[in-house]
């Protein structure tokens, strides 16, 4: 056997004793058999130069190639070998994957009250509305007066006012109060109405604009709380008309309550609108035919519309108030509605008594993502 | 306001089912709150019968055994009132019929005699509360044959529409004004006017000479007439008007009391009736009232007027309250013969002055109250005469007393066809805007371009303009079938919120994502809350608003904190068994002090998260929007170990965050607010101003609302947000070039804060530094007593270059040098 040929049988050998080894030890033991100082394969290397001339060429690369191929298959195998044995021990290595997520990371909510204002800003954002916002507590000429209630207006007394007591408030400089104060001249704002007559006093027409927040009345039960939301609506411009109101509140009815929901406008009285109308939306439980399962339905009360809120033609003598700002009832007209937030907010998610939203319990509140 | 279908149906018969009729009369404005029923469900079984014996029950003293000639056959009937007997024409329900109740009747043996069917009385038909005794149909006069449907006489199944009658309407609070709107709505034919007939006078003497009516305040009174009847008999009314006036809500007193009140629901004028033997010397006087002067009204309650309140008057004193209640003095009573019937005018506003002032409303005053007109007195006098003379046998004297001294013309306005369509933005035909104005009551006769509109009485004080002359038109239109579907053309803005209010929803949204709940607290609250939050008197938050009139003394001031209602909440659900919470609240506070306002909606906008609102008008109160919140028990739960409890540097922690999410650079100092623990509490700083404070509760505070420690912030949201940067944020190459870090242990005395340290190290560093931040605090054997050890990661980083060992050496040694100057070594 010449040495070309031995160099080929250790290989083979090396190479079918690499393959069956069975562990990372053994391997190194293969190594420094076949790889190491004292190797047969290392020995024919150190020894090529005391062979004759023509076999060093032949020999020495064929001893190279044996090694390196070990070398490869060595390594090769190791890696194998290693990562068995990695698995073994982490199969040991088992957790409970039932058991919760830790720490637990606790993610809050918005209040519906919130979310459902949001909801309704974003819709009046997209037709070019403004939000704005206004002083809850008000000048009674703003939530009334200027809004053609004039003092002592049966319609004022509709509205179940909270008065602040004058000499509660600091004597202020300047231009208020324009009256001398009397017990009534300051209100929580009954409606987000008053916003309107601000508004327009401060922006010559065209204005389109919303005014979301709370509002006060004396009353509470299971639909009436002593505060709660409202969202104003104001678009006075030079052509605006009825028909415009319906389009608009259409549009946003929908895109709270869904694309085949209809609208309904009744005549209805406000004394700062004229015409005035109350709007309903279509039932969204029944459809609108006042029926589920051969029930009445029980969300419309068979009737087949829910009520939503206030609209109208914005009345000429409240434009006669910013008159001034632009406002010539002659030139310019508009339209303004009005609406209660937690209203839309029960609808749409069968809240049944408005004063649970402001009882705060966060089992009530969790529930609105 | 109760409308009784059949006398609905008399004036303008709807050709429609009540339900048919309610639907469409909401479509024109008058909304049907409900439609019930009086009487009983269906006339069968409801007759009249003729009483041809009356004898002694054999077995029971207090029953009679009847027979009655019900037409087809003779029946007995056994019956317990007293007043039954033979002769009488009586309602009588047959076996089968359903009572109101009901219940059906049927053949029932009373003590051993079999009764066939039930002779009725007042109350068991629901025409009055009498139950006494039986109804006898023929005590006026002539009743129909036996036999005879009881509808004849009685309507039975009644139908009651309830209206909602909106403020400006009072026409509607009269039958006759519904007619007209059902007459409007329907098309359906309007009866003659139930007034133009006067009753024929016929008594002695004139009007005028036994009585005299003095008005001193024509300004209040704009008008006041006065009848007299003499030979007034005192008596219930008949079936037919009880049975209404019962179906119409009122219950019948008396014939004269009756006709006053029938009247007045008939044309929403009210009526007042004096015993005139009781008016000495006939002499009535309206004036207003002396302050403090009293009367004892209809109701039995003594009165305390005010020098606004309007009286009617006699020689002896206050007879009235005008336009609200009688008095006892002049009331009509069984006794009475003569009567005077006053019809008056009052001034409405002054009504619903005193009305509201008194808390004293009744049918009248909410007539009054929304402005009558004068012309209606005289319709009232006229149909009340008549049924006077009818149901009282009372004769009319001649003449009515008039003071009337400055009668309204009527009004006249112009409707323009180029206003209807440019309002509505839809055509209406002019000659349907006349037919339906025509229909309302209205006079219209075609100008060109438009239309010539007299007002009538009824609406004069409602419909005063173009505008409102277009209202009537739409809506007798009818909106919802006929107005287009449009969005306004006019060039609008562009919608859009701005940066505060985008701002806030993102501070919102970054609470809620690091786990906190948002709640609405009550805007009023208890004025103690000042004192268990030991806020002091100079403290400017002690100054709440007070509201006049609160629901309740705990819900009678206006916040001037979050804190309150954070608290209020975090009880709440303490109390309710909740163990951990993480509140917070963005809402308005309402302080004292004047909310400057300037500027327009557009480039200038005053921002209202500052409080600052548009208008002529500075607002009362100053009404920032302010951010709180609250933790209490554990966060950071995990089933693998200890629960961490709520403390000051876990909200710090979240209050960075938020911070950081906006922008904004935060500071602190510690704080002295009264309700927190003074240790453990801060003031929260932006750009040198205080926006609010952090901290942990003050044990009492706690203890007052009855929860553990916990802990809070409130911060005003302007302030927080004035330096924002979120969403303005400039680019910074921090790629380029890496940069250094390096660790520092300083060791110091404890009394000196970590933030001085920090602001030593950054101002040593200069602008290469670009960050230091405490990784670590030790106390323990490896320093010494009273010093701690600070460990701070500092990041320096060039723009231009990568800085050099050597570079970030040097800095270091400077550092160094400025730590010492204010005790600070390194530790090796």
């Amino acid at each position: 056997m010449n040495v070309t040929e031995r160099i080929t049988e250790l290989r083979d050998e090396a190479a079918s004793a690499v393959a069956s080894a069975a562990g990372t030890a053994e391997l190194e033991e293969l190594r420094v058999r076949y790889l190491g100082r004292k190797s047969e394969l290392t020995t024919i290397l150190r020894g090529i130069a005391e062979l004759p001339g023509d076999q060093r060429g032949p020999v020495g690369k064929s001893a190279n190639e044996a090694r390196k191929a070990l070398e490869a298959q060595l390594e090769t195998r190791t890696a194998e070998l290693d990562a068995a044995e990695l698995d073994e021990r982490l199969s040991h290595d088992r957790i409970d994957v039932t058991l919760p997520g830790s720490p637990v990371r606790d993610v809050g909510h918005l209040h519906l009250i919130t979310r459902t204002t949001r909801q309704i800003e974003d819709v009046m954002v997209g037709l070019g509305y403004r939000v704005v916002e206004g002083p809850e507590v008000e000048h009674d000429y703003y939530n009334f007066t200027a809004l053609n209630h004039p003092p002592g207006h049966p319609a004022r007394m509709v509205q179940d006012t909270f008065y602040i007591d004058p000499s509660s408030i600091a004597a202020a400089a300047g231009d208020i109060p324009p009256v001398p104060v009397t017990d009534e001249d300051v209100v929580l704002r009954t409606h987000t109405s008053p916003m309107q007559v601000r508004a327009m006093e401060a922006q010559p027409p065209p204005i389109f604009i919303i005014v979301p927040g709370k509002t006060y009345r004396r009353d509470s039960d299971a639909t009436h709380s002593p505060m709660f939301t409202q969202i104003e609506g104001l678009a006075v411009g030079d052509q605006i008309t009825l028909a415009d109101l319906r389009g608009t509140l259409l549009k946003m009815l929908r895109a709270i309550f869904g694309d085949g929901r209809r609208l309904r406008m009744r005549p209805h009285f406000f004394p700062f609108t004229e015409p005035s109308i109350e709007f309903d939306v279509s039932c969204f439980q029944c459809d609108g035919t006042g029926v589920v399962g051969g029930e009445r339905c029980n969300l419309c009360k068979g009737i087949g519309w829910i009520e939503l809120g206030g609209a109208g033609m914005v009345d000429p003598n409240v434009l006669g108030f910013v008159a001034e700002n632009g406002y010539d009832p002659e030139r310019v007209q508009g339209f303004a509605f009005g609406f209660g937030v937690e209203r839309i907010a029960m609808l749409r998610h069968g809240v049944p008594d408005l004063r649970r939203f402001f009882d705060n319990d966060v089992r009530m509140l969790g529930q609105f993502r | 306001m109760k409308v009784p279908w059949t006398w609905l149906a008399e004036h303008c018969d709807p050709a429609l089912e009540p339900r048919q009729l309610a639907e469409r009369l909401a479509m024109t404005g008058t909304e049907v709150e409900r439609v019930s029923a009086v009487g009983p469900a269906s006339a069968d079984g409801f007759v009249i019968g003729l009483v041809t014996a009356a004898e002694q029950h054999p077995d029971a003293d207090r029953l009679l055994v009847c027979t009655v000639d019900t037409g087809d056959s003779e029946r007995t009937i056994v019956c317990g009132a007293p007043n039954v007997a033979a002769g009488q024409t009586v309602a009588v329900a047959l076996p089968g019929a359903v009572m109101p109740d009901g219940r059906k009747l049927g053949r029932a043996k009373l003590r051993g005699v079999e009764s066939d069917g039930m002779i009725l009385s007042e109350a068991e038909l629901q025409i009055s509360e009498e139950s006494d005794g039986i109804l006898v149909l023929d005590a006026d006069g002539p009743a129909p044959a036996p036999g005879s449907p009881l509808t004849e006489l009685i309507p039975l199944a009644e139908q009651v529409l309830e209206l909602e009658v909106t403020s400006n309407r009072v026409d509607c609070l009269g039958i006759w004004g519904v007619a007209r709107e059902v007459h409007a709505a329907t098309g359906q034919p309007l009866g003659p006017e139930p007034w133009a007939q006067d009753a024929e006078a016929t008594g002695d003497g004139e009007a005028s000479s036994h009585a005299s009516v003095t008005v001193e305040v024509p300004d209040l009174c704009p008008r006041f007439t006065a009848r007299v009847f003499e030979n007034v008999k005192i008596a219930p009314s008949p079936p037919w008007m009880k049975a209404r006036l019962m179906a119409a809500g009122q219950r019948p007193i008396s014939n004269i009391v009756d006709i006053t009140n029938y009247v007045m629901l008939l044309t929403a004028q009210p009526l007042h009736a004096f015993d005139l033997d009781r008016v000495p010397g006939g002499e009535l006087t309206v004036r207003t009232a002396f302050e403090g002067e009293k009367m004892t009204t209809l109701d039995g309650v003594e009165r305390v007027l005010d020098y606004e309140t309007t009286l009617v008057c006699d020689r002896n004193g206050p007879s009235g309250i005008a336009g609200i209640m009688g008095g006892q003095v002049s009331e009509v009573s069984g006794e009475t013969t003569r009567v005077l019937l006053e019809v008056a005018n009052w001034k409405g506003t002054n009504i619903l002055r005193t009305s509201r002032l008194l808390a004293l409303r009744s049918d009248a005053s909410t007539r009054f109250e929304k402005q009558l007109h004068p012309d209606l007195c005289i319709r009232a006098q006229r149909i009340a005469s008549r049924l006077m003379v009818e149901l009282c046998g009372a004769r009319l004297v001649p003449g009515t007393i008039d003071v009337y001294p400055d009668p309204p013309a009527q009004r006249a306005l112009t409707l323009r066809d180029s206003k209807v369509s440019g309002l509505l933005g839809m055509d209406i035909a002019p000659s349907d805007q006349a037919d339906y104005l025509q229909r309302l009551g209205f006079e219209a006769e075609t100008v060109g371009g438009g239309l010539e509109v007299s007002v009538p009485p009824d609406r004069h004080f409602d419909v005063t303009r173009e505008v409102d002359l277009i209202e009537e038109v739409a809506r007798v239109h009818g909106l919802d079938e006929n107005l287009p579907t449009t969005l306004p053309r006019s060039a609008g803005q562009t919608g859009s919120l701005t940066r505060a209010q985008l701002l806030r929803r993102r501070t919102e949204d970054v609470l809620r994502d690091l786990g906190l709940s948002e709640i609405v607290g009550w805007s009023f609250t208890d004025p103690e809350e000042i004192a268990r939050l030991r806020i002091a008197s100079d403290d400017p938050r002690s100054r709440q608003a007070a509201i006049s009139n609160p629901l309740s003394e705990d819900a009678s001031v206006m916040r001037t904190t979050l804190l309150g209602s954070l608290l209020d909440a975090a009880a709440l659900n303490v109390s309710r068994g909740a163990e951990r919470l993480a509140l917070f609240e963005s809402g308005r506070v309402y302080l004292q002090g004047e909310s400057t306002q300037s500027g327009d909606l557009a480039g200038d906008a005053p921002d209202p998260v500052a409080g600052r609102f548009v208008g002529r008008l500075a607002p009362p109160l100053l009404e920032p929007h302010h951010l709180g919140a609250l933790v209490t028990g554990a966060v950071g739960r995990s089933w693998r170990g200890e629960d961490a409890g709520a403390d000051f540097f876990s909200l710090k922690a979240v209050l960075e965050a938020l911070a950081g999410q906006l922008g904004v650079p935060l500071s602190f100092e510690a704080g002295s607010d009264p309700f927190l623990h003074p240790g453990r509490s801060a003031a929260v700083i932006v750009s040198g101003e205080t926006a609010g404070w952090i901290g942990e509760l003050h044990p009492i505070v706690c203890r007052h609302w009855d929860i553990d420690a916990a802990v809070a912030f409130e911060v005003g949201l302007a302030v927080l947000l004035a330096d924002a940067d979120a969403g303005e944020e400039a680019y910074e190459d921090v790629t380029t070039y890496p940069p250094a870090h390096q660790d520092l242990a300083v060791v110091i005395d404890e009394g000196v804060a970590a933030e001085d340290v920090r602001r030593t190290i950054l101002a040593a560093g200069g602008e290469l530094l670009r960050d230091a931040a405490v990784f670590d605090l030790y106390r323990g054997e490896q320093v010494p007593q009273g010093r701690k050890s600070l460990a701070m990661r500092l990041e320096f980083r060039a723009a231009d270059r990568t800085l050099t060992d050597e570079e970030v050496a040097g800095l270091r040694e400077r550092i160094e040098a400025e730590l010492e100057s204010i005790g600070g070594s390194l530790r090796a």
